[in-house]
C-alpha cells in the first residue's frame, strides 16, 4: 500500500490546476530569486552574445543586432525545481531559432552548454532551444528584467525547469556530445522535465 | 510579433505515490559531497519547537548516506487520495551526529511546513531524500566564513556543529543575523560557538549581540583567511551581505549563496 503522512490533507486541491506539473505548487504573483552566485550589474551596452563550437563560423551579436531580429513574446508559465511555478507570466525577446537561423550548424552538433557572463553554466540538448521553445529575453511582464531575475538579459526555456533558463546569458557551445553544467555536476539531471519530474540526477 | 504559449500545458499529471527504483541512487557533486535521490521513510525521533515558528525534526533513516553540511533533505507529504507536496530543508546535524537533524521555519499558510510543525509527532514516518546538493557544501578542510540570516543560519549550524566535531573550530568563523532570538534558529548556539550576532529587531540591547543589521565593518574582521564565504539567507539578506563582501574586496568568486525565496 501506498505511504501516506499521517493526519495530512494537503491544500484544497481537487479543483488542482492543470498547468501545474507534479509536485508544483503555484506561486501566485510573487517570484522567487534563487541563485548560486552573486548578481552581476553589466550594460546591453558593452554585451555581447556569442554562438561558438560546432558551427561553420563563430557568430557574435550585439543587443543591437538582437533587437534588429524579429521580437517574440513567451506567454505562459515557468517551472522551478524547487516546487514553485509561475503560471501566465510572459516575457519578451527573440527566439533562439533566429540566432540559430544566422549559424551553420555541424550535422553532428546535438547539445548545448550555454554560459553566463558569471560563468555559471548549463546543458541542453540543441532539440530543446530549437523549434520556437527557448528565447533570450530582456523583459518580463512588459517590464526589464531585473537584475536578479537574470537582467539585462537572460535565457528562457520554459519546458524546462528554471535552472536551465540561464541568468545573464552570454554564450552557446555547441556540442557533440552532453557535458554537464554547474548545477547538472552537483547533482541535478541533465534534461529537467518538469513534467517527468527530472529534478537530481537519476530520477 | 511571434505569440507562443506553452506546449506542455494541459499535459496530465497525475501524482507519484509510489517511485520507480531510481537508475542510479547516488553522485558525486564538484565539492565531494555525495548526494542520494532514493525515497526512504524516516521515524521521526525528536519534534522539538524551538520557537514559535521554528521546529527541529530529528529522524532516524533507514538507509543514510553521509551528508556534508550545507546539504538538504526533500520532505515529501501525501495525503489519503495520493496528493503529495514536497519542500527541501537543510540539515542542521553534523554528519556524526546519529540522527539527521532539520529545521523547518513554519511560514505563514505554509502548506508543508504547517503540517511538520502543528501535527508531526514523534514515532510518525516521515517521507524524505537526500543528502542533496554538490554546491553549498564544506567539508572542514580549508577555513570558511559562514553568514547567515533567519532560517538560513540552519547550514552555518551544521557547518560549526562539523568544524567542532572534526575538532577544528578556529576553521569556521560566523556571522548571524536574525529579527528576534525566536526568529533565528539555534540563537544560543551560535553565541556559544563564538559566532557574530544581530538582532534586527529585538526591543532590548543584549550584551556581545549587535542591535542592527550586519555591516561591512563586522565581516571584515571575519573574511582574513577564509577561503569560501558561505551565504545563507533570503534573497535581499543574501544579496546584500555577497554586495558588502564585495566592497570589502572579498573575491566574488570564492562566494557561494543559497538564497531562500519569498514562498
Amino acid at each position: 500500500m501506498a505511504f501516506a503522512s499521517r493526519g495530512f490533507g494537503g491544500r484544497p486541491h481537487r479543483q488542482r490546476d492543470e498547468r501545474l506539473p507534479p509536485g508544483q505548487y503555484d506561486v501566485g504573483s510573487d517570484w522567487p530569486v534563487l541563485t548560486a552566485e552573486v548578481t552581476p550589474r553589466f550594460s546591453l551596452d558593452n554585451w555581447t552574445f556569442t554562438i561558438d563550437g560546432l558551427v561553420g563560423m563563430t557568430h557574435t551579436w550585439s543587443f543591437q543586432d538582437i533587437r534588429a531580429l524579429p521580437e517574440s513574446r513567451y506567454d505562459g508559465d515557468i517551472h522551478c525545481v524547487t516546487t514553485w511555478s509561475k503560471l501566465g507570466t510572459s516575457f519578451t525577446g527573440v527566439s533562439v531559432d533566429s540566432l540559430i537561423a544566422q549559424v551553420q550548424v555541424a550535422p553532428e552538433a546535438e547539445f548545448v552548454l550555454a554560459t553566463s557572463t558569471t560563468g555559471y553554466t548549463t546543458n541542453l540538448p540543441l532539440a530543446d532551444l530549437t523549434g520556437g521553445k527557448a528565447w533570450l529575453v530582456w523583459e518580463h511582464e512588459g517590464k526589464p528584467l531585473t537584475a536578479e531575475h537574470g537582467g539585462p538579459i537572460r535565457l528562457l526555456v520554459p519546458h524546462l525547469y528554471f535552472w536551465k533558463s540561464a541568468k545573464w546569458i552570454t554564450k552557446f557551445t555547441l556540442l557533440d556530445h552532453d557535458e554537464p553544467g554547474f548545477w547538472e555536476r552537483n547533482g541535478y539531471h541533465d534534461r529537467g522535465d518538469p513534467w517527468k519530474e527530472q529534478r537530481y540526477q537519476g530520477d | 510579433m511571434a505569440t507562443t504559449t506553452a506546449a506542455t500545458r494541459g499535459k496530465s499529471s497525475g501524482i507519484k505515490v509510489t517511485d520507480a527504483p531510481a537508475a542510479r541512487g547516488g553522485s558525486v557533486g564538484t565539492s565531494g559531497a555525495v548526494q542520494n535521490t532514493r525515497w526512504q521513510q524516516a521515524d521521526v525521533r525528536e519534534v522539538i519547537r524551538l520557537s514559535p515558528s521554528i521546529v527541529v525534526l530529528r529522524l532516524s533513516l533507514p538507509a543514510r548516506v553521509d551528508h556534508l553540511p550545507g546539504q538538504h533533505y526533500v520532505v515529501r507529504l501525501t495525503a489519503d487520495d495520493g496528493y503529495s507536496a514536497s519542500r527541501s530543508y537543510s540539515i542542521a546535524s553534523a554528519p556524526d551526529d546519529e540522527l539527521v537533524e532539520l529545521c523547518v521555519e513554519r511560514l505563514a499558510d505554509g502548506e508543508v511546513s504547517g503540517y511538520l510543525y502543528d501535527e508531526l509527532q514523534p514515532g510518525d514516518q516521515l517521507e524524505v531524500r537526500g543528502p542533496i546538493g554538490g554546491w553549498f557544501v564544506w567539508d572542514a578542510g580549508k577555513p570558511a566564513l559562514g553568514i547567515g540570516g533567519g532560517s538560513g543560519v540552519v547550514p552555518i549550524v551544521a557547518m560549526a556543529r562539523h568544524a567542532d566535531h572534526t575538532g577544528a573550530p578556529d576553521r569556521l568563523r560566523i556571522a548571524a543575523s536574525g529579527r528576534t532570538p525566536h526568529e533565528l534558529p539555534y540563537y544560543q548556539e551560535l553565541r556559544d560557538y563564538g559566532a557574530t550576532v544581530a538582532l534586527t529587531r529585538h526591543p532590548n540591547a543584549t550584551p556581545g549581540v549587535l542591535g542592527r543589521r550586519l555591516a561591512a565593518e563586522d565581516l571584515a574582521p571575519l573574511m582574513d583567511g577564509a577561503a569560501t564565504a558561505y551565504v545563507c539567507g533570503s534573497a535581499g539578506f543574501a544579496e546584500s551581505i555577497s554586495q558588502q563582501l564585495l566592497m570589502l574586496g572579498y573575491p566574488q568568486s570564492r562566494i557561494r549563496l543559497e538564497r531562500f525565496g519569498p514562498t
